[in-house]
């Protein structure tokens, strides 16, 4: 359905997609997870037409965006990163608008945004500049799929939106994978991915990894632990110079590292209380996909 | 076509929502004329005037009767001492203090040499040289007057003011404030219009539609095409009603000559979109950049012929000059189509040029 071959594109002396391929077949969810500037706002561009890479080329449903772009914006929906709505239309008349954009007509969709519009019904005749940031994302997906395209691409749709409004997200997105929509999401939140059929993660303008959630977690064959201290500021400096460490990193209210082997962990809970620190946690967890991410090539 | 109606729905929406820009775009050119017409003219009404002679010299008197019969002249006192002068601008309303000689109808006639001074308060220099010049006029069509008793030659000059007998400076500000109006509104409201769907980022979505940009063109050009005419109606109407400014050529001719310059701006304002990424580089480049050289360079408030060459060649490149001129012609002077040819195509080539450039320019992908 989507088939992007090759793809590279700098800007200036910064090299914003470099030889980018993957593809995604009809209604699958792909996600492409990475950091910001990685990239992925570029390769949503190239992939709606919007921007001629320098090299390589993109297929949509068999379709040249170089080409054919007239014949490939009939049939795709696009979500841009920051909601693309009239902050001084009402709700009812964005959505009507985009709809005659398309020149589709909303009754004859609705069923489709219908669990999505539903939540935001109640508010129509509120300006859209008045909504919170999880109603925005609502409408601007309610806009971007009323003419029910077939592929839809969704720019960092959850960036700036609450929690619960996100997990909605997701269940809604997963009702229009149900639908046969195919549809390619980006994301910054790694803890996302796991509701994606298959994910690329991006970095620099690379992709690093292009497999399912969970192949990816497989393959993760480094020995993970996790570091817990009162005093955390000190203790990543530290660790790092402990000789059974290859890496460690920040995670939160944790450290994550990568030891040389299980069997060392009493090793560096030794070696960590010889520096004073007195109340040293240290376990083996699980990877998730934020440390395939880190650890990944 | 239902793409372009609602397209051209959604952008008048824009506007009335906005309150305060649209009341703005509407009272502006009243307000304008207002100014221009009533309180920011050159000419002199009611000056008040002082006189110092001597009783009883006949040749004084009769001047200062012809000076008090002016309409723009009215004397309030008489003084009878000179050391009064120093203090009479400071104490009383006076603008003009008139000296006669010692002597004077007696000096005037032994063609000895009689004397008036005319003392200005100069503080506002563009009245005192126009009341100088008024009374110096008055008082050598006097001394004509006497002079042609005694001797029979005399080389007399008369002035005549053409188009506009009475001098009034608001004749001149209607085409101007037409000129200025009329590139502001299409100029700049449709550039900022434009712009401000690339800085919401629903351009990336108008663009990804399969939309003509045409109609994205078309439908943002419409409402200010419209709003432009109601504003060249209301001065229009405001200059013949309130200004007693007589329209005296076409009014077709008029009107047509207008939707060709409104229609100019309107690509100057496409084409300015197409240029610059935000909307204050837009207004920025629209109101300086539009609204200084329409102020400077039409004709407006300085003749074009009295300026350096250079600024003349910068003159004739900024459109509002040829319309400017264009308006002049019809409006004032009574002119028809045949003398206002050469500004009807400068205009029009104008247009065209710009056309193909806001076309060239205009991306059908992101930039």
């Amino acid at each position: 359905m989507v088939k992007v071959n090759n793809i590279s594109k700098s800007f200036k002396d910064v090299q914003a997609l470099d030889d980018v391929t993957f593809s995604a077949e009809k209604g699958e969810l792909y996600g492409i997870i990475g950091p910001d500037g990685a990239g992925k706002t570029t390769l949503f561009r190239i992939m709606t037409t919007l921007t001629i890479p320098d090299k390589g080329t993109v297929f949509i449903n068999n379709k040249s965006i170089i080409k054919n772009y007239m014949e490939i914006r009939k049939t795709i929906g696009y979500m841009p990163g920051k909601f693309a709505l009239y902050q001084d239309l009402t709700v009812e008349e964005n959505l009507n608008f985009f709809a005659s954009v398309f020149n589709a007509d909303v009754n004859d969709n609705y069923d489709l945004i219908k669990g999505i519009y539903s939540h935001i019904a109640p508010f129509k005749k509120r300006k859209a500049g008045n909504l919170s940031g999880g109603m925005k994302q609502k409408l601007a997906l309610s806009c971007a799929l009323i003419h029910k395209p077939e592929v839809l691409f969704l720019d960092e749709p959850t960036t700036g939106v609450d929690p619960v409004s996100r997990k909605e997200f997701w269940d809604m997105l997963a009702g229009l994978k149900e639908m046969g929509i195919t549809i390619i999401v980006s994301t910054p939140y790694m803890d996302e991915a796991s509701r994606c059929d298959r994910i690329a993660l991006i970095k620099n303008g690379k992709f690093l990894q292009v497999d399912t959630p969970n192949n990816i977690i497989e393959k993760f064959n480094s020995n993970l632990i996790a570091v817990k201290t009162y005093n955390m500021r000190r203790i990543l400096d530290d660790l790092r110079k402990c000789t059974n460490i290859k890496s460690a990193f920040a995670f939160g209210s944790e450290i994550h590292a990568l030891i040389d082997d299980y069997s060392n962990i009493e090793n560096v809970s030794l070696f960590l209380n010889n520096l004073k620190y007195n109340d040293i946690e240290i376990h083996k967890i699980k990877p998730n996909i934020e440390d395939c991410f880190i650890w990944s090539r | 076509m239902k793409q372009l109606m609602s397209f051209i729905k959604k952008e008048v929406l824009h506007i009335i929502r906005d309150k305060r820009t649209i009341l703005i775009l509407l009272i502006m050119p009243i307000i304008q004329i207002m100014l221009f017409g009533f309180a920011m003219t050159l000419e002199v009404k009611n000056i008040n005037i002082a006189v110092f002679y001597e009783y009883g010299d006949e040749m004084a008197e009769k001047i200062i009767a012809r000076i008090s019969a002016s309409e723009y002249f009215n004397i309030v006192k008489s003084i009878h001492d000179t050391n009064e002068i120093n203090n009479i601008f400071k104490n009383d309303n006076v603008d003009t203090v008139i000296v006669f000689s010692h002597n004077f109808s007696k000096d005037l006639f032994n063609m000895a040499s009689p004397a008036i001074q005319i003392i200005n308060d100069a503080s506002d220099p563009n009245q005192a040289s126009t009341i100088t010049s008024y009374i110096s006029a008055i008082i050598s069509s006097f001394q004509n007057e006497v002079l042609l008793q005694n001797s029979p030659i005399i080389i007399n000059t008369e002035l005549k003011m053409l188009y506009n007998p009475e001098l009034n400076g608001a004749y001149n500000f209607v085409p101007g404030v037409l000129a200025l109006v009329l590139t502001l509104i299409c100029a700049m409201m449709t550039s900022i219009s434009i712009v401000r769907e690339k800085e919401f980022g629903t351009m990336e979505l108008l663009l990804v539609s399969p939309m003509k940009p045409a109609y994205i063109i078309i439908s943002k050009i419409i409402p200010y095409f419209i709003i432009s005419t109601i504003n060249l109606i209301t001065i229009l109407v405001l200059a013949v009603s309130l200004l007693d400014i007589p329209i005296k050529g076409s009014l077709m001719l008029l009107m047509a000559v207008s939707f060709l310059f409104i229609f100019l701006s309107l690509s100057v304002g496409i084409l300015i979109s197409s240029l610059v990424s935000s909307q204050a580089a837009a207004m920025l480049i629209s109101g300086m950049g539009m609204m200084m050289p329409v102020m400077l360079l039409s004709g407006m408030l300085f003749p074009i012929d009295s300026m350096p060459f250079f600024l003349q060649v910068i003159a004739d490149i900024v459109p509002a000059s040829w319309y400017f001129t264009a308006v002049k012609k019809i409006m004032l002077e009574g002119q028809g189509l045949f003398n206002v040819l050469k500004e009807i195509a400068v205009l029009t080539i104008m247009l065209l040029l710009l056309i193909a450039a806001s076309i060239k320019k205009f991306k059908v992908r992101l930039g």
